[in-house]
């Protein structure tokens, strides 16, 4: 082991840090374009909240750096504002949260965790990476080409995605690159975790971090295919005129369409698309409750309360998470009795979401809080979540969803879940793994000037949207005063606006501290938290090969202020009483 | 790389799970196969009953040749249970012979098919003409894509397999049996595309 321990210096530059098979190398790969991509998305919405809080206005200073095809003058071009649209939803969904939550977390954290030295494939982690980052350069390449990306939503509805501009078709192959990438990513995940860990990590003794990126797994590895069917089918509509989503007649423009037999069913893209999405919402959400266990039972240290309903909650979550899709769908026409089955669904999956969410509350009780960075990330995470859980009840009741359907009710529901739920998950993860990563620990004063104003900032970006859609203001509109019921609204627009700019500013003290500490950051041991978890058991950063010698476990994951041990923590792999 | 030495399982089964790394992970890979064909299908059924008239495939498609088609895969099934038996028995040089015909097998497939495409294109049917064609050429096609790469797959191990099987012969034993794995699965979803456009 020593000797495969050094034997990843003798390796060039770029094979080991470009084209790495080392799954912390390819997970901070992902972690860092995940990132990037996160900064792009969130670009492309603040150059929406200018078009939403000053409709027809110039935007200043940079408006007239864009071509004729997406502003004149400075004044955004409706097409252009779809796109944004378009290209915000799917860059952040697939190609900045999922890449850095499962790609980077997973793979960074996921072989330590359980005590491997690496993934079970090496090599089909490397092309995964490159399969996501190709997937990327086209979803971002799109903006240049005739027409510029697609502009049918990240939802791409079947039948204007079929007969839209080009950017679909390259949205299209971009998504295939995504699929595959995390296909094989599943299956190492899986494996890894079957396969490779230490002697005496039984299932039960495994971190909830554990449990949440092998469940998300089989929800990768089952779910994503669907979606690549839908896919091959729109890219037959579009490039050999088939009727998969075109149904006979269809009238676009005041004008029969030419060109297609017809005969196909648009909704049919809708059960393809949603099969993958809602399982998607949950690949979104589940890294980040076990971010968060991490980080709550470290910094409460004491054991999290009810480990086995945390396992067996995300368990049945990740099975149900399959049949809950067509409440995106009330409003198809699909029928009632469609809509009542998929209604009881939905409450039942809202069970074991709170019990979750209970749970990590409970484990607060009684705790002696450590008050740092990432705990103060992980604690927001809970109301954040909370309040975008139980928003998404009206919405899976079939009733309320009729006023609800496709307003920014819905925006402000499914952001709270991802936005200050799952991002701050990922910040805390970021704060909180860091010092593994690197060596060095961030710095707590940056940490706190990030949290609080981004914690303030983001209620008050999506509160306001609440409020909107109540008011019945719809999703993706354009020209927010087109409809005199959305006029007395217009306000909050500007006030939203202010805010997701500032919020863009609150990022500034995180980048700063991000760079700042990877070289000037205070050196730490292996285990700066006095965590018990095996990842702290390695050096920091982990050598090739991650541990100096293969741990054995003894224990379960969160043995904290255990009574009678001398040390508030008992690690894993620790054979003797401490 | 190193990687061979640091990573437990890959040539000798877990002793819990009772299998290899690659053998659970290309499970995986066919569970969400499944779901990927399995999503095609289910969109042909709701195209299907969607529609009043649905042309008989027995009608418009060439069954005989079809038939042929069929027992070309099933045949190269069993050759390829037969590469994977002879490394069992420790013979190379079965293991060749029947790891070559797998792959003329799986190469004649792909000629018949070529032949049938060329037939409908020769009279004007594209996958534009209806949906029926559409279905058919896009579940073909895919099908199609699986047989090459498993072509791809078996090829490698043909022409790369000496040296594995000097340097590890467990190892090389176990990628053909995952490769045969893949291979049972592209041919059993021939057995289900065979009846549902060609027959029903």
């Amino acid at each position: 082991m020593s000797h495969d321990a050094s034997h990843g210096h003798e390796l060039p530059f770029w094979r080991k840090y470009i084209f790495s098979v080392d799954h912390k190398v390819i997970g901070i790969q992902y972690a860092v374009t995940g990132l990037l991509f996160l900064f792009f998305g969130f670009c492309l919405m603040m150059l929406m909240r200018w078009q939403l809080a000053y409709p027809g206005q110039p935007l200043p200073f940079i408006g007239n750096l864009f071509s004729e095809t997406a502003m004149i003058g400075g004044i955004m071009l409706p097409e252009f504002y779809n796109q944004l649209g378009a290209m915000h939803g799917t860059i952040m969904v697939f190609l900045g949260v999922v890449p850095l939550a499962v790609g980077g977390f997973g793979n960074f954290v996921l072989p330590l965790q359980i005590g491997a030295p690496d993934m079970a494939f090496p090599k089909l982690n490397m092309v995964s990476y490159w399969l996501y980052f190709t997937g990327g350069v086209l979803m971002f390449a799109s903006f240049f080409v005739p027409g510029g990306a697609a502009q049918s939503g990240w939802t791409s509805y079947a039948p204007l995605s079929v007969i839209a501009s080009s950017g679909q078709t390259w949205w299209l192959v971009g998504m295939a690159f995504l699929i595959n990438s995390s296909l094989l990513g599943s299956i190492n995940f899986i494996v890894t975790t079957v396969q490779l860990r230490a002697p005496g990590l039984s299932f039960s003794r495994l971190p909830f971090f554990v449990w949440s990126q092998f469940v998300t797994s089989f929800l990768l590895l089952l779910a994503f295919p669907p979606l690549m069917a839908a896919a091959v089918l729109q890219l037959m509509d579009r490039l050999a005129h088939t009727s998969f989503f075109m149904p006979s007649g269809l009238v676009v423009n005041g004008q029969v369409l030419e060109g297609f037999a017809g005969g196909g069913n648009a909704v049919l893209w809708q059960h393809l698309f949603w099969f993958l999405a809602h399982p998607e919402v949950y690949v979104l959400i589940l890294p980040a409750m076990g971010i968060i266990s991490e980080i709550i039972a470290c910094n409460t240290r004491k054991p999290l309360y009810g480990y086995k309903a945390l396992v067996w909650s995300v368990v049945f979550l990740g099975f149900m998470s399959f049949i809950v899709w067509a409440h995106h769908m009330y409003l198809t026409g699909m029928g009632p009795n469609l809509s009542a089955f998929f209604q009881v669904t939905t409450m039942i999956i809202s069970i074991p979401s709170i019990v979750i969410l209970t749970t990590l509350i409970l484990s607060l009780w009684g705790g002696s809080i450590r008050f740092t960075t990432p705990m103060l990330f992980a604690l927001a995470f809970l109301p954040m979540f909370g309040i975008g859980g139980l928003t998404g009840l009206p919405l899976g009741l079939n009733a309320a969803d009729i006023h609800l359907h496709d307003t920014y009710y819905v925006i402000g529901h499914f952001h709270y879940v991802v936005a200050p739920g799952t991002i701050f998950a990922l910040f805390a993860g970021i704060y909180h793994w860091f010092p593994k990563a690197t060596g060095r620990q961030m710095n707590n004063f940056l940490g706190k000037l990030h949290f609080w104003p981004s914690f303030v900032l983001m209620n008050f970006i999506f509160m306001p949207m609440l409020i909107q859609g109540l008011a019945g203001v719809s999703r993706r509109l354009y020209d927010p005063m087109q409809y005199a019921h959305a006029q007395p609204t217009q306000p909050l627009n500007v006030f939203i606006s202010i805010s997701a700019w500032c919020l863009g500013l609150a990022q500034i003290p995180f980048i700063v501290n991000f760079f700042w500490s990877i070289f000037k950051g205070k050196k730490t041991d292996q285990n700066p938290w006095q965590a018990t978890t095996l990842e702290w058991t390695a050096p920091s950063p982990p050598p090739h090969g991650n541990f100096v010698k293969e741990p054995v476990v003894y224990r379960g994951p969160y043995e904290y202020s255990v009574p009678g041990q001398k040390n508030d923590f008992w690690p894993q792999a620790m054979k003797e009483n401490n | 790389m190193s990687e061979a030495g640091l990573i437990k399982h890959i040539s000798h089964p877990h002793p819990v799970t009772g299998v290899t790394n690659s053998k659970l992970g290309v499970w995986c890979f066919l569970a969400s196969e499944v779901m990927l064909f399995g999503g095609l299908f289910s969109a042909y059924i709701l195209l299907r009953t969607g529609v009043t008239d649905w042309p008989r495939g027995h009608e418009i498609l060439n069954v005989p040749l079809a038939t042929l088609n069929t027992m070309v895969l099933i045949t190269s099934s069993v050759t390829m249970v037969m590469a994977w038996a002879s490394l069992q028995m420790k013979s190379l040089s079965k293991y060749r012979l029947y790891m070559t015909l797998t792959v003329l097998l799986g190469l004649a497939f792909l000629v018949v098919k070529a032949f049938e495409y060329g037939h409908k294109f020769e009279h004007h049917h594209f996958p534009s003409t209806d949906n029926f064609y559409a279905t058919y050429f896009t579940l073909t096609g895919l099908h199609g894509l699986h047989v090459i790469g498993g072509i791809v797959v078996n090829l490698y191990f043909l022409l790369f397999g000496v040296k594995m099987w000097e340097k590890e012969p467990d190892q090389l034993a176990g990628r053909v049996e995952a490769a045969g794995l893949y291979w049972h699965f592209v041919d059993l979803v021939w057995i289900f595309l065979f009846p549902v456009l060609y027959l029903l």
